[in-house]
């Protein structure tokens, strides 16, 4: 594994009386994809703006590359920011944009010009050096956004949700584009989104935050696959959460039947949440089934149908299916043992 | 039904803006004979003496001076009301501009009262066994009711502009490496430069053609083109030569725009409040 470049120690951040985080502990490898997902108002932009300077913790410490820099402006840190609105410098064209911080540092006007050229090149934006920033499209500012920042060749780059203005066609280019630049030039990226699908298609690892604390800390496999509480699960793709009770080490009940699982470790009728994925659940014969009900919506998505089934305990369970059965049939539900994810209950908050 | 609810105003336009323009240009291009009028460049021709000119140059001066002295005082003292740390905004925003609602006249006579000999100023002066300040009936007082009367027109559009800038922006050029004078210089100063533009453009202009300041302050002493004019007027009675100073003028204010919108670029929302 690389070394770890930012690292929070319990990091807490109040403004006024509400808590935006809550003791967060969190380290970032070099060159690692980090994405930071959650609701807004999860703490996520709060704490990347702790790691870019531009606040200053309540509590804990920063370190960067082993050296704390709790206290240390935004100017004085080998990292750099993508902002959510692009922040462009409306009085500079586009070439002056990208050369803001190069001028700063002094360099000379030709390594300028050849750092500038490369950058956009890299962002395809050839022959917009002289173009008013103002006069771009919200794709071609947000590519300038991120050359201005990336010119100065920063340990980390900090991306504040940088493609939510964006349309979708436009936001899958970018995806792709941002993280085969990651690749290239071996930057960290800390990116901090609200969609659960760009965290899991471009990250190495994800971060699921709410109400200022980190729910889970995984590779996007892991995130989806064994999602640690209800809330990730729910958070992360669509779920099934239906309460139940575990019988005992491998069994447990919940609308009204035993079913076979593969968790374990849980004490005797410990009330719990179970989490089963709307594409796990197949729709079988109802007399072949433990779990059956009435298929009380169809809806056609493309690639499956996603279907509303109503079990006689009066559970809706979503299904999504590649075959469809009408409304007001009888369906079985069919499922796996691995496929039945067994979660302790989070104490409400 | 536009064209009719227009009328009230083009009659308005026509009757106080466009005939007292006419007028005006009619007595500045004629001299009166026995018969009745002639027309001449005659009154432009005594604009040009070295009396008159002298006069131009002193306008021309006090109001460069006033509007750097605003500047220079109006500038900090937007950005601080933009700024963050001040909570109360609204309070100190009041207070700048509470001074407008008064009487323009009453608030000069009141720098008479505070300037003069056995004034406010010279009374706790002289109770702390300081010598006296006689500024009065000086250009220097004279700047001073300038720059007390015209400051708010420059704080007010520095204000409205540094107030809108993101702060996204500022904190963009922080990212990138500037610190607090390097942000100021190359992020918010530029992007203020409307701001500025427009509050130069609001107190020049006044300051160049004030009569009343200068009468008061400067009790009659330093004749500025407004004073020259008011005094053909109401004094002198050639109207024609008043008239003539007045186009002259009417140029200076055109030209001084013509150059201040060059320098605004190609901003178009220029925002005085």
């Amino acid at each position: 594994m690389s070394e770890i470049i930012v690292d929070l120690k319990s990091v807490s951040k109040v403004y006024d009386e509400t808590v935006a985080l809550d003791g967060i502990d969190l380290y970032i490898r070099k060159n690692e994809f980090v994405t930071l997902l959650g609701p807004s108002g999860c703490g996520k932009t709060t704490t990347l703006r702790l790691i870019g300077g531009f606040e200053q913790p309540s509590g804990g410490t920063i370190l960067f590359e082993g050296r704390d820099i709790t206290g240390i402006p935004p100017y004085k840190r080998r990292v750099n920011t993508v902002f959510q609105r692009y922040a462009l410098f409306s009085h500079l064209d586009v070439f002056e944009n990208i050369a803001f911080g190069l001028r700063i540092k002094k360099l000379s006007e030709k390594a300028i010009k050849d750092k500038v050229k490369k950058m956009l090149e890299q962002v395809n934006l050839e022959g917009f050096e002289k173009r008013d920033v103002n006069s771009l499209s919200g794709g071609q500012q947000q590519r300038v956004a991120i050359a201005r920042a990336l010119v100065n060749e920063p340990e980390v780059l900090l991306l504040d949700e940088p493609l939510a203005a964006l349309d979708l066609k436009l936001r899958r280019e970018m995806q792709h584009e941002l993280k085969s630049m990651q690749k290239q030039l071996g930057i960290t990226f800390v990116f901090v989104t609200h969609d659960q699908e760009e965290a899991l298609s471009m990250s190495d690892t994800v971060v699921v935050m709410q109400d200022g604390r980190i729910q889970q800390i995984g590779t996007p496999v892991d995130i989806y696959n064994e999602p640690t509480n209800a809330f990730v699960a729910d958070f992360i793709g669509e779920s099934n959460i239906v309460d139940g009770i575990m019988r005992k080490d491998y069994l447990v009940d919940f609308s009204g039947s035993s079913f076979d699982c593969v968790d374990f470790g849980f004490a005797k009728d410990e009330a719990v949440d179970v989490v089963i994925r709307p594409e796990d659940l197949v729709l079988i014969p109802a007399e072949k089934a433990r779990l059956s009900g009435t298929v009380s919506s169809v809806n056609f998505l493309g690639v499956h149908y996603e279907m509303l089934v109503e079990s006689d305990d009066g559970t809706s369970w979503l299904v999504h299916s590649t075959l469809m059965e009408p409304v007001g049939t009888r369906v079985g539900l069919g499922l796996e043992p691995m496929d039945i994810h067994i979660m302790k209950k989070v104490s409400s908050r | 039904m536009k064209r009719f609810s227009l009328f009230p105003y083009v009659i308005w336009m026509t009757l106080f803006i466009v005939v007292p323009m006419f007028l005006v240009l009619y007595y500045a291009f004629t001299i009166p004979t026995e018969t009745g009028a002639t027309w001449s460049l005659e009154n432009f021709g005594r604009f040009f003496e070295p009396i008159y000119l002298r006069v131009l140059g002193r306008s021309l001066r006090l109001a460069v001076i006033s509007t750097v002295i605003c500047l220079i005082l109006g500038y900090p003292a937007a950005m601080v009301m933009a700024g963050n740390a001040f909570t109360r905004k609204n309070v100190i925003l009041l207070l700048f501009v509470v001074p407008m609602w008064m009487n323009f006249l009453l608030r000069t006579y009141a720098w008479l009262t505070i300037l003069e000999r056995n004034g406010v100023i010279n009374v706790l002066l002289a109770n702390l066994s300081l010598p006296r300040l006689n500024i009065l009936y000086t250009e220097a007082a004279v700047v001073l009711g300038m720059v007390y009367n015209f400051l708010p027109f420059m704080v007010l559009p520095i204000y409205s502009v540094l107030s809108k800038i993101d702060k996204g922006v500022v904190e963009a050029a922080g990212d990138l490496g500037a610190n607090a004078f390097r942000v100021f210089t190359k992020v918010v100063f530029p992007l203020s430069l409307p701001g500025v533009v427009s509050g130069v453009t609001m107190v020049f202009m006044p300051a160049l053609t004030t009569f009343v300041i200068s009468r008061l302050l400067g009790g009659g002493q330093f004749t500025l083109i407004g004073n020259l004019i008011e005094q053909q007027f109401l004094v002198v009675g050639d109207w024609g030569f008043g008239s003539a100073i007045s186009v002259v003028m009417i140029v200076f204010i055109l030209l001084s725009m013509a150059i201040m919108s060059f320098f605004e670029g190609e901003e178009k929302d220029v925002a005085l409040w």
